[in-house]
């Protein structure tokens, strides 16, 4: 984007080369296999990448949500599986601990998971309550100096692998009385349950998180008790200007190998680019990849800049992420198209991108549930009508 | 045309909505991950007769017409794609053979497949020739009694376990004119199977590389005569495009009726999502579009079983059908939100199933050319 910074376009080097070097040559074997690049997760300690947002007081690189957003389409473009948990782990666990943690809670975490020691997660879903968040029924009850949960968080990723889950329960009866607890594994009555087979991101693995009489201390409730809400909303809108960076990479990526192939493919005696039917194809991918582009970087530039508050943010967060996944679906399905043949089999990655950008309309809010927040913020009373929130 | 199912058409819709229930049902999730098919299991839909159903009786066929046919392919679809793209395949290699072949040559190869005792697969694409088919580079030269077959074919469907494979091949100089069909017996000597292709989905049909190695076919099995070969595959493809487009609204269909159940009984918010419009519309447009794909397939049917022209509607429908498939299927996922997105639900599937319809038998930028020539070139 024109108004990168010099430090920008360096962070976007040097995560485009660590995606080259330490993505690349695994992916398709995790894909196939269900696996996870846990090694990736050093090397990013290492560059920083893992505390990125984080402040430099609190051991990260004081950077913004622009060069999240940038470091998730460099890394998406070679391997969303893997940016996927590191969303997860950097916005939805590092972040939320840096932001809304105490100083011991701090102290005790983030070294460890900035320098990619430990992995971090977030639960927030459950069976009964994915799109209707607030509807989770895992509880947590007091019991002198620590909280007893009870409930299952499900499809929380790097669930199966993650040491740290930043998660939320119910400490009452409304429907925002909703309290964070930061979970260890190990803690006496949490497990992590079921792994899920997936259709795509297939090497970030998605699993359960079961609290079973689950002992947490005092310590590691976040925040005050029932004051969740605002935080747990508040990090959905960053994620969401930063997921739209995974949608952007797995887009580009597709575009770059359609283009290239149909420069190269020859049928009828010429390129396939030759034809109208194919450019149409590449012209609107592009186009619509570049608007999603500007959009996205906008929304993350203001955010940096504090220029959005509240719901406004909320809105232009849900805008880039609505049309960026949807973007990106649509454009993965036509570079297989546009591969033909080829683009079905497995000796092309363009199948890959298709499964996994499908997620990107699901995952961190659903389109119809972005529809609905950008409506409302429009629409103000009268889309409160129907009053689905 | 009738919008009623025939007591005959719905007797045989039902034999093979039983069968996919009770033979295929059980594995298709399995054997998907497996990359399994079984072809045990073509010879019992051959037994029940739903292996040959628009082919004559004469050459052991059930004679009935195209829309008795597409309505077997929607139930095995609507359950495991696999095994309407066997039958539907088999049926091409069955169609060659009927339109083209001599009267030698059908008996001789159309019963066992009519039967289920066999299997067939049609061999035309190559690694330089998709839709360009007519641009085939695998060669066919005549020496005494036998043609000499070198090249390699790409991406074919069943190729290693088909006993008949209706083959393309150059016999003469460049170009659609230059191709002839043969017809390859599994076994030949100089002929054999090469990479097994992982491909997205439809992993339960097998796609291969053949590869010829101065296979030595008789002079005898060659169809028609010499330089026919592109018109027998064209025609051919004419009506496999038909079967496409009944396999999408199989796939289709199974999408919608998941989507469906799920929309009543899932609930968020303290009601069932398809109380939300957001849900409920887009249910509605799945519908309407099946619908949509429906009828036209059927139009494409009854227009073949009343021999009128039906290629630029074949087309048509192969196009609609397969695009509506795709975005019925992703729909479909979209509905069951995370659970869509994982193995536990089949719907993934159905939209890793769909996107290949659209390339098959005929790209849908290359039926939107046929149907725009026809416009146009009239
Ligand atoms: C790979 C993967 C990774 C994930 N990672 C995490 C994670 O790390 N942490 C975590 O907490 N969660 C995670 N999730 C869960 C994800 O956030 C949920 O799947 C998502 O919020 C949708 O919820 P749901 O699946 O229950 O769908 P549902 O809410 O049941 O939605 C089903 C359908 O109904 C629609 N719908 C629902 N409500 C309305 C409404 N009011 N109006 C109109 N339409 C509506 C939805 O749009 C959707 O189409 C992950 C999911 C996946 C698949
Ligand atoms: C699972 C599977 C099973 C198959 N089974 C068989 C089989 O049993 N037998 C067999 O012979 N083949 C089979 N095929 C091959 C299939 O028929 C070809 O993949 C298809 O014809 C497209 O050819 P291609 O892949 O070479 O794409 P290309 O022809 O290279 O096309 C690439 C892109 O260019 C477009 N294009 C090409 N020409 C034009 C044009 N003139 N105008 C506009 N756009 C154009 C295409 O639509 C496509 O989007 C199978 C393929 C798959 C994936």
């Amino acid at each position: 984007m024109w108004f990168f910074s010099d430090e920008d376009r360096m962070l976007q080097q040097s995560v485009r080369q660590m995606a080259k070097a330490d993505l690349a040559p695994r992916i398709e074997a995790l894909d196939h296999e269900e696996g996870f690049n846990r090694e990736a997760f050093r090397k990013m300690g290492e560059l920083g990448l893992l505390g990125i947002i984080v402040p430099e007081a609190d051991g990260g690189s004081g950077l913004g949500a622009v060069a999240a957003t940038i470091a998730m389409e460099e890394m998406g473009a070679v391997d969303a599986s893997t940016t996927l948990s590191y969303l997860a782990h950097l916005i939805l666990c590092v972040n939320q601990i840096a932001k809304n943690g105490s100083s011991e809670q701090k102290s005790r975490y983030l070294p460890r998971l900035i320098s990619g020691e430990w992995l971090g997660g977030m639960g927030m879903s459950e069976p009964e309550a994915g799109s209707d968040a607030l509807g989770m029924k895992t509880r947590a009850v007091l019991k002198g100096d620590h909280y007893v949960l009870n409930g299952t968080k499900t499809w929380i990723t790097n669930g199966p692998v993650g040491d740290v889950f930043y998660c939320y329960a119910k400490t009452g009866e409304g429907r925002k009385d909703v309290s964070t607890f930061i979970v260890d594994r190990g803690m006496k009555g949490f497990s992590t349950g079921k792994k899920f087979s997936k259709m795509g991101m297939r090497a970030s693995p998605t699993g359960e998180l079961v609290f079973d009489q689950c002992e947490v201390p005092v310590a590691n409730r976040v925040g005050a008790e029932g004051a969740s809400v605002s935080m747990l909303m508040r990090n959905l809108d960053l994620e969401r200007v930063t997921i739209a960076g995974i949608s952007l990479g797995v887009a580009r990526a597709a575009i770059e190998t359609a283009t290239r192939y149909a420069k190269e493919r020859k049928q009828f005696g010429k390129p396939i680019g030759a034809f109208q039917q194919i450019q149409e194809r590449l012209a609107e991918a592009s186009a619509w990849y570049e608007a999603c582009r500007a959009l996205t970087y906008s929304a993350a530039k203001m955010w940096d800049e504090g220029l959005l508050a509240g719901r406004e943010a909320s809105m232009s967060a849900a805008r880039a992420k609505l049309q960026s996944a949807q973007m990106a679906t649509q454009v993965c399905l036509d570079a297989i198209q546009i591969l033909g043949g080829y683009g079905y089999t497995r000796e092309f990655p363009v199948e890959r991108y298709m499964r996994d950008a499908k997620l990107m309309e699901i995952g961190a809010g659903t389109n119809e549930v972005l529809r609905i927040i950008i409506a409302k913020q429009m629409l103000g009373e009268a889309a409160d009508a129907g009053k689905p929130f | 045309m009738s919008f009623q199912n025939t007591p005959m058409q719905q007797e045989v819709r039902e034999l093979a909505r039983r069968f996919a229930q009770k033979e295929l049902l059980p594995f298709v999730e399995q054997d998907e991950r497996d990359e399994r098919f079984r072809p045990e299991l073509i010879g019992r839909l051959g037994e029940l007769g739903l292996t040959g159903v628009p082919v004559p009786e004469e050459y052991g066929g059930a004679g009935m017409g195209y829309q008795e046919y597409i309505a077997v392919i929607e139930e095995l679809a609507a359950v495991n794609t696999g095994y309407a793209i066997s039958v539907a395949v088999t049926g091409l290699a069955q169609m060659c053979l009927t339109l083209f072949g001599s009267e030698e040559q059908k008996r001789k190869y159309i019963p066992r497949l009519a039967s289920g005792q066999g299997i067939g697969a049609f061999a035309l694409s190559e690694a330089s020739s998709g839709s360009d088919a007519g641009s085939l580079r695998t060669t066919a030269r005549l020496d005494g009694d036998h043609y000499v077959v070198n090249g390699t074919k790409l991406w074919i469907t069943q190729g290693d376990l088909a006993e008949t494979i209706i083959l393309m091949a150059r016999t003469g100089g460049p170009g659609p004119k230059g191709v002839s069909a043969f017809i390859l017996e599994k076994g030949t000597p100089g002929f054999r199977t090469g990479k097994r292709e992982k491909k997205m989905g439809w992993n339960t049909s097998h796609t291969y590389e053949l590869v010829f190695e101065n296979a030595r076919i008789p002079a005898a099995n060659l169809i028609g005569k010499e330089g026919d070969g592109f018109k027998v595959a064209l025609r051919a493809l004419d009506n496999g495009r038909i079967t496409i487009g009944a396999a999408a609204l199989g796939i289709s269909r199974a999408a919608l009726e998941v989507a469906v159940n799920h929309a009543k009984e899932r609930e968020q918010f303290g009601k069932p999502i398809s109380e939300f419009q957001g849900v409920s519309f887009m249910l509605a447009d799945m519908a309407t579009q099946l619908d949509a794909a429906r009828l036209m397939v059927q139009r494409a049917a009854a227009l073949k079983d009343e021999k009128l022209p039906f290629s630029t509607e074949a087309a048509m429908a192969k196009v609609f059908a397969t695009d509506s498939a795709m975005k019925i299927t992703t729909d479909a996922v979209q509905i069951l939100g995370g659970s869509g997105y994982t193995q536990d639900f089949p719907v993934e599937r159905y939209m890793r199933e769909a996107k290949v319809m659209q390339i098959v038998e005929g790209t849908n930028q290359i039926q939107r050319l046929v149907i725009g020539r026809a416009l146009t070139q009239k």
